[in-house]
């Protein structure tokens, strides 16, 4: 299976508007939403009927129980989170342990304990052609990665003959990200020509190349800012990444996205535009058959 | 005074928003927690800048200490130790919570600093900027975080402190949050705005966080962000029209409310509203 991830550095630059259009043009049968924290993408792929969903476990959280606590303190000495508030009794603050279970080991009267707990559901929808995987982050909570790996595990899963698939991935170039990079063909870079959108491509682009993989870029919403699309384009050149095209900004490919609609799926100007784009990513993706195809296990979560 | 600028969803506006507020409020401080991708300081374009290295703690092994019990392996959660032949550690994965250690019957481990990033403390006219970066290939940035709402924390009392938080609902995000008195949160008026607008709701809802909205890039017709707030009887800080001068200004990294005196007025009054909300939450709750 050829995977192609959809990347940008900064958010709002066009993403899951691109990579709706790339899975309506391509008819992909295999397409996942690896934005975990901010999932989009199933507001616009059409799917009616209800998903699979299964919950995700991320990493169990520390909990103390009030009546063993002895208030000793080597918990929260020993904590590297700051996660372990002291006072009458003792407490875990949920939102930033890490689950280490450092508390659980340091603690002579058992009253640390690590307890599993939902992070977030999976979400599985498919039907006799195409399988979409998406899941949902529970807010504030940490392991995004693992749960991206897992969102592209079911995807392959549950479409392991489709040849091709679509992935759009998350803003920034932490965890969910690298998680996300990990086993794809190629990245697409989204950029925005804003000073902001140039430095964040540039770190993104950075990050991919740590992890090896080929990476291609566009630009969406070109005509905002000329200088600055003229600078994304010099840059491509002088790295050697494949630039593949430039869509314009068009009002209405916001009309068509609050419709519930890709940009393809209307006669509009950024349609049109990110139908070539499509047409030069899919030729780079399928160049050489086998190309460099890099697998960077990651060893857990991130 | 501690504002939170956040949105969920990325590219709403967030940087606009703090980066004006913090123009208009001068003397402030602005804080880049969007340690993975800060763009405040290019707009700030601050001056003598004083930079802190942030480093973490990595487990270092002395392979003639270690017999190999596997221990420290069994222990660490985030599978960031192995033993083969010896024992290996995988720094990417590595959380330095330091269990491995405590776990070590033969002090075989000990602890080196390993470079995630910085801290960039500057100034630009009256705002004092600070920024977080996160070197490229790095899984988690808050550590960096941590140090830079620390080092905002020991400003004056008076002087206004802007968050830019990064984008989502992430534990990256609750952190950023964590202190702040008053959340603004930015929407777009698209279904993908609306959707994660709806997010951050719920996260500064489950934080008791005081927080209002502004709408930017507005449209003419129906904006879904708007309908959204006024269901659920959230405030309306203010509206950002779209504007194609605003997006060019913003795109070449140039600070609306100096370049501008519309703008200028518009955070000023958005400032002033912030200000009255704060003054009225410590009000109803002293």
């Amino acid at each position: 299976m050829k995977q192609l991830l959809i990347l940008s550095g900064k958010g709002g630059t066009g993403k899951t508007t691109l990579a709706s259009a790339f899975i309506k043009l391509s008819g992909a049968r295999a397409y996942a939403d690896c934005d975990v924290d901010a999932p989009n993408l199933h507001l616009i792929t059409g799917w009616t009927a209800e998903p699979k969903r299964s919950d995700y476990y991320g990493l169990p959280v520390a909990e103390i129980d009030p009546d063993l606590c002895t208030g000793c303190d080597l918990c929260r000495q020993h904590c590297r989170f700051d996660s372990i508030e002291s006072g009458e009794t003792y407490r875990v603050l949920a939102f930033s342990c890490e689950g280490c279970g450092v508390c659980e080991y340091v603690c002579p009267a058992g009253a640390a304990r690590m307890a599993r707990q939902t992070s977030g559901e999976l979400m599985l929808y498919r039907d006799e052609e195409r399988v979409f995987s998406t899941a949902r982050l529970k807010m504030g909570s940490g392991t995004s990665g693992l749960l991206v790996s897992e969102v592209k595990a079911n995807m392959k899963e549950e479409a392991e003959d489709a040849p091709f698939a679509i992935i759009d991935g998350s803003p920034g170039i932490g965890c969910p990200v690298i998680a996300s990079l990990s086993g794809v063909d190629m990245v697409l870079i989204v950029a925005e020509p804003s000073v902001s959108g140039i430095s964040d491509m540039e770190r993104i682009i950075r990050t991919a190349g740590t992890f090896g993989v080929q990476t291609a870029v566009c630009i969406n919403k070109s005509n905002t800012n000329a200088v600055n699309a003229e600078k994304i384009k010099t840059f491509c050149k002088e790295r050697g990444l494949p630039f593949v095209g430039e869509i314009p900004f068009d009002p209405c490919a916001v009309e068509a996205i609050n419709d519930g609609k890709t940009i393809v799926d209307i006669d509009c100007i950024s349609g049109v535009a990110a139908k070539g784009v499509y047409e030069q990513t899919m030729k780079l993706l399928f160049k050489e058959e086998g190309s460099k195809h890099y697998e960077r296990k990651l060893q857990s979560e991130l | 005074m501690r504002i939170a600028v956040l949105s969920g969803k990325g590219g709403t506006g967030k940087t606009l928003v703090a980066v004006n507020l913090a123009t208009v409020g001068a003397p402030s401080i602005y804080v880049d927690c969007d340690v993975e991708e800060p763009n405040g300081h290019l707009f700030f374009k601050p001056v003598d800048i004083h930079e802190e290295e942030i480093t973490v703690r990595i487990p270092i092994v002395d392979h003639t200490a270690c017999t190999g019990c596997r221990k420290c392996v069994e222990f660490c959660n985030f599978n960031a130790l192995a033993y083969t032949d010896k024992l290996l550690v995988f720094d990417d994965v590595c959380h330095s919570c330091g269990g491995c250690l405590l776990v070590c019957q033969e002090n075989a481990l000990a602890e080196r600093e390993k470079n995630i990033g910085r801290v960039q403390a500057g100034t630009s006219g009256d705002v004092s900027v600070l920024t977080g970066i996160l070197n490229p290939g790095e899984a988690s940035g808050i550590p960096i975080i941590h140090r830079l709402l620390d080092s905002s924390g020991e400003a004056k009392a008076s002087t206004p402190v802007f968050i830019d938080c990064p984008p989502g609902s992430a534990c990256i995000v609750m952190e950023s949050i964590k202190d702040a008195d008053y959340c603004v949160l930015v929407a777009e008026p698209t279904i993908f705005g609306v959707h994660n607008l709806n997010m951050v709701y719920e996260l500064v809802s489950l934080f008791q966080k005081p927080f209002g909205v502004v709408l930017n890039k507005c449209l003419k017709g129906e904006n879904p962000a708007e309908a959204f707030c006024v269901e659920h009887g959230i405030k309306i800080l203010a509206r950002i029209p779209f504007d194609h001068e605003l997006g060019l200004l913003n795109s070449d990294a140039k600070i609306a409310a100096q370049e501008d005196e519309t703008y200028q007025e518009l955070f000023w009054h958005l400032l002033q509203t912030v200000g009255q909300e704060v003054t009225d939450e410590t009000t109803a709750h002293s």
